[in-house]
This record gives C-alpha cells, structure tokens and sequence, in this order.
C-alpha cells in the first residue's frame, strides 16, 4: 500500500512537472522568436544601425536597405483597416445586441463571425481577381472626381494599391472587433439600460450616452486586439498591395508592408546582407506586435478587474 | 435645459438603426461575394485529375495537385501531434495548477500575447532555428511552425474548457485517492472531452489556411513529398505561387486549390460549432 502510494506520489510529481515544462515552452518560444531574430540579423543591424528605420533606400543591387517605406505601408494600410472596421464593428455589435430579434440576430452574428474562418490567403485571391478590378471600374474613379482635389486619391486607379490592403484588412479584423464589442455590450447591466429607456430614450441615445459610455474601455480593448490582427497579416495584402517601395501620399498607389515584402522577397533573397535585413524587418515587427499585444492584454486586465469589483 | 423636439431625435434613431442594419449587411453582402466567387471559380479547376495528378508546367493541362494535398496533409497531421499534446498540458497547468500561482498569471498573459503574434514571424523563426541551421526546407520545419502556432490556442481553449467543470468532480476524484494524472486524465478530461476536442478541431481548422508560415518552413515543390527533410509542397504555398503567375491555367488551378481549402476549413469550422451547440444543450 505504502510503495503504491509512493508510486503514485511520483507519477503525480512527473505529471506536474510535464505540464509545467508545456506551459513554460510558450515562454521559452517567445524568447527564442526574439533570440533568433536578432541573431538573424546581426549583419544588417551592424552595417545600418539605426539608420534602417529612417532609410527609404530598399535596393539589393546597391546593398542598400532601410525599413521605412515598409513600415510607412504597415501603419498607413492598418490605419485605412481601423478607420473602416473600429465604427463598422460598432455598428454591427449594436445591431446584434440592441436592434435585432433574436431570431436574426444568432445567424447575422454568425456569418460576421465566419468571416474570421476564412483563410488570409484567399482574403488574398479574391482581393487580386475580384475586389481590386470591382474597385479600380466602379468606385476609385468616383472617389478620384469627388475626392481627387486631395493628395488620397490621384494617380491612375489601379485597383491594387494601400486603399485595396486597408479595405480588405477591415474587413479580415472587422469579426474580431464585433465580437468583442458584442461582448462588452452584453456586460452592460440590463437595469442601466432599462432605467435610461425607462426616462424615455430612445435606442440611439441609450447606446451613446449608457452602453458606449459603460463599455468605453472595453471598446478600446477591442479596437487593440483588432489593431495586433491587422498590423501582421500577410498573404491578403501580400496580393493586393502591389509591393513597391516607394512612399506616396495617393492612396491608390502601389506600396509594400513589412509582411508582404517578407513574404514577396524571401525567396530571392540569395545574398546574407538581404536575408538579414529581411529578418531585420521580422524584428521590427514583431516588436511592434509585441508592443500593442501587451497593451492591449494590460488593458483588457485592467479592465475585468475594475468590472469584477462592482 | 435645452429641449430637443421629439421628432428630431427619432430622425436621428431611426438613421442610426438604419445604418447599423446595413454595416451588417454589409458584412454579410463581403461573406456571400467571396463565398460565390471562389465557389464558382473553383469549380471549373475540380476534376478527378485535379485530386489525382501531379502539377504539369504552364499550358500542358491535365495536371493536379494531389501532391500537394498529400503534403498539407502530412504536414498538419504533424503539427497536430506536436502541438495538441503540449498544448493540451500547458491548459492543463493553466487550470489545474496555475489558477493562483504567479507563473501561471505569467504564463495566461505570456499566451494571450503569443496569440496575437503575426504566423509570419512565427515561420521567420522557425526558419532560422530549422532551415538555416540544417541547410533544407522540410517538412518537419512546416509542421514546427503550425504548431507554434497551435499550442497557444490549444491552451486556451483547454484551461477555459476545464475550468467549466465542476470542482465537486476534482474533489470526488481526489477524495477516493486516485492521484494527480488520474483524476486529470480520466475524471476531468472526461466532462471536458466535447469542450477539448472543439479546441483541437479549430486550432487545426486555424492552421490548415495558414500560408504565411510555410513560405519559408516547408516551402514548395512539384514532386510527391518523398522524405520530411525535403521542401514539402501544400496547397496553400501552392495557391499563392500559381496565383501570382501569369498563367492562365495555373491561377485556374489556384482557385481550384482555394475553393478546396476554404471548403475544407468552413466545414471542420461549422462542425465543430453545431456539435458544441449540441453538446451544450
């Protein structure tokens, strides 16, 4: 009976201990991504410093590389994607929660949900083939001729360029956002609500001045996580951005992000230099990544600690 | 106080009901037009030659990418057997150990943060940690690299799924002196197992679209995949390199492979939603 029990005192201690080491993995890989990649780009991180971030040059005829043109398309695409998907998102999580019976509202909140199942890379095809002629035949040109008079919208509409990224973008983070909302419109207490439409409000001004104002920090959190989502996505934009690194203030015209240059340009990469300022790039990315998860994580806590103590 | 007529602010409610209707139609208009694209372009590249061919060079027809189908799949299944058990054990530390400790506050927000890394940056690492090192893209790197990306949602899943059971279970199990492991793996798993098994399923369903982190792990090839140490050729990798081609017939064979993949991933996404509505009931 002792040596049984002692038995399984031990298998107990080993079972603990695997769990331990699998929970522990998650950070030793997120160590390693950050080792590796600076391991990877020594080269270029020696030879450019700090000139990488501020350098236009991306030539590897010349040797030439710097970051900015890509980081310039990541923030600009990922902005257009915010600017569309952050109100649209709203909107849609009011529909469900407040405005729709319940009946629709299941299946509505359904397909927006499905449309974070679909695959990044047929985002990309679709965008290519379909979304990006549809845009350069019927809609850029109307925004050239009302708009155009801006620095957004001249050139030749292509189709492909940073406005077709930033759509499609909104429309890969648009479910991510919803949902939260959604959620962060359920947590709103039923008798604020009541007592406001109680007074004689109407839906909109129940939303603006209770739901919104309750649920203002679980908004923002929802807008962070789709921000993380919509900063590194790669095979989408990858096909619809039209990889050029040049700046220009049009949003019409070709650009590159930092994830579909990796993805365009790492197979030519034949030189150690231009590998390494690949990796370089990755680094970055991931650093900014990194950045907006934990703010967005140190939010959302702080925000379920302050809902939890009410 | 300043009065607002009444009808003014009708106006400005039934405006705003309006458009939150059509913000959801909206999103439901861009599902059903990639849904019709993709179905209606695919179909035309499906043929059994299709399933059963290997690729022919651009112009000759006739060819399939039933190599590549195989590759996705050995690929997956790989990463599956990597990712679903160490995933599975870090939620179970999470849920059964890690509830008060401070390591296991680390480790949930350490693993919310790793969720959101881009999967591009997960297959640059493990290209440099397997590729570069070794000096071949393999198969092997491929299914590394969809399990990193697994293991953070299986974790998640797992703990949330766990913590769903009732502490009375733990207590009886414990009680009757079964150990650790035991009550865990038999006792716990058991109320668990439609909860877990809906974790793995889409985890999986996640990683079977993933191309970003196969372009620089597994990469591609035309053949049939003969050994795991060689560049495996995937449907994914595959849709993205004939797309971008400028030939005909191979951006048909993309949509193809696209409609093949989007099927596949939408059915094991529905799936396993409908049977959790089931076992939830």
């Amino acid at each position: 009976m002792a040596e049984k029990k002692k038995r399984h005192i031990n298998a107990d201690i080993l079972f603990k201990a695997a769990a331990s080491f699998c929970a522990a993995l998650i950070f030793i890989i997120m160590a390693g991504i950050l080792i590796e990649l600076f391991r990877g780009s020594h080269l270029a991180i020696s030879k450019f410093g700090f000139s990488f971030l501020t350098s236009q040059q991306w030539n590897p005829v010349t040797q030439q590389f710097g970051a900015l043109s890509s980081i310039y398309g990541t923030l600009v695409s990922t902005a257009i994607a915010m600017l569309i998907a952050v109100p649209l998102s709203l909107v849609i999580a009011l529909f469900l929660v407040e405005l729709a019976p319940p009946a629709l509202s299941r299946p509505v909140g359904y397909a927006i949900e499905l449309l974070a199942a679909i695959p990044s890379i047929i985002y990309g095809m679709w965008g290519l083939f379909v979304f990006a002629p549809f845009l350069s035949q019927y809609v850029q040109p109307l925004l050239k001729k009302y708009l155009g008079f801006t620095p957004f919208f001249q050139g030749p509409p292509m189709g492909i360029g940073m406005l077709t990224a930033g759509i499609i973008l909104s429309l890969m983070i648009l479910p991510f956002i919803s949902a939260v909302m959604r959620d962060v419109f359920q947590m709103v207490p039923a008798v604020v609500k009541e007592s406001a439409f109680g007074m004689g409000a109407t839906t909109w001004e129940v939303t603006r001045k209770v739901t919104i104002r309750y649920g203002m920090q679980g908004l923002i959190g929802a807008s962070f996580l789709g921000l993380g989502r919509a900063i590194g996505e790669t095979m989408a934009v990858t096909f619809v951005i039209g990889n050029d690194h040049r700046i220009s203030a049009s949003l019409f015209a070709a650009g590159n992000s930092i994830a579909s240059t990796l993805a365009n340009e790492f197979a030519e990469a034949s030189d150690k230099l231009y590998l390494n300022s690949l990796i370089e790039l990755g680094l970055v990315l991931f650093l900014i990544t990194l950045l907006i998860q934990i703010a967005a994580q140190l939010w959302l806590k702080r925000l379920q600690k302050t809902v939890g103590s009410q | 106080m300043k009065r607002r007529s009444g009808k003014s602010r009708k106006i400005a409610d039934w405006t705003v009901r309006a458009l939150s209707s059509l913000a959801a139609l909206i999103g439901i208009v861009f599902l059903v037009w990639i849904l019709y694209e993709v179905t209606i372009r695919g179909a035309k590249a499906l043929s059994p030659d299709f399933f059963f061919k290997l690729p022919t060079p651009p112009g000759i027809p006739g060819g399939g990418v039933a190599n590549a189908i195989l590759g996705t799949l050995v690929i997956i299944i790989m990463a599956a057997l990597i990712g679903v058990p160490t995933g599975i054990l870090a939620g179970v530390y999470l849920s059964e150990f890690g509830q008060e400790t401070r390591f296991g506050a680390y480790v949930r927000f350490a693993n919310n943060v790793m969720m959101g890394v881009p999967s591009i940056i997960v297959g640059l690492f493990v290209y440099t940690l397997l590729v570069l090192s070794t000096g071949h893209f393999s198969a092997y790197a491929g299914a590394v690299a969809l399990a990193i990306i697994m293991l953070p949602v299986i974790a998640r899943t797992t703990e949330d799924m766990l913590q769903l059971v009732p502490n009375g279970l733990r207590e009886a199990a414990l009680a009757i002196g079964s150990p650790r492991w035991k009550a865990t793996f038999s006792v716990i798993f058991r109320a668990a197992k439609s909860g877990l098994i809906t974790g793995v399923l889409l985890a999986m369903a996640r990683v079977s679209g993933e191309t970003a982190p196969l372009l620089f792990t597994a990469m591609n090839g035309p053949y049939w995949p003969r050994s795991l140490t060689q560049p495996t050729p995937n449907l994914t990798v595959t849709i993205f390199n004939y797309a971008m081609s400028p030939y005909r017939d191979w951006q048909q064979t993309a949509w193809g492979a696209a409609l093949v993949i989007m099927a596949a991933v939408l059915a094991l996404n529905i799936f396993t939603r409908l049977s959790l509505r089931e076992a939830k009931k």
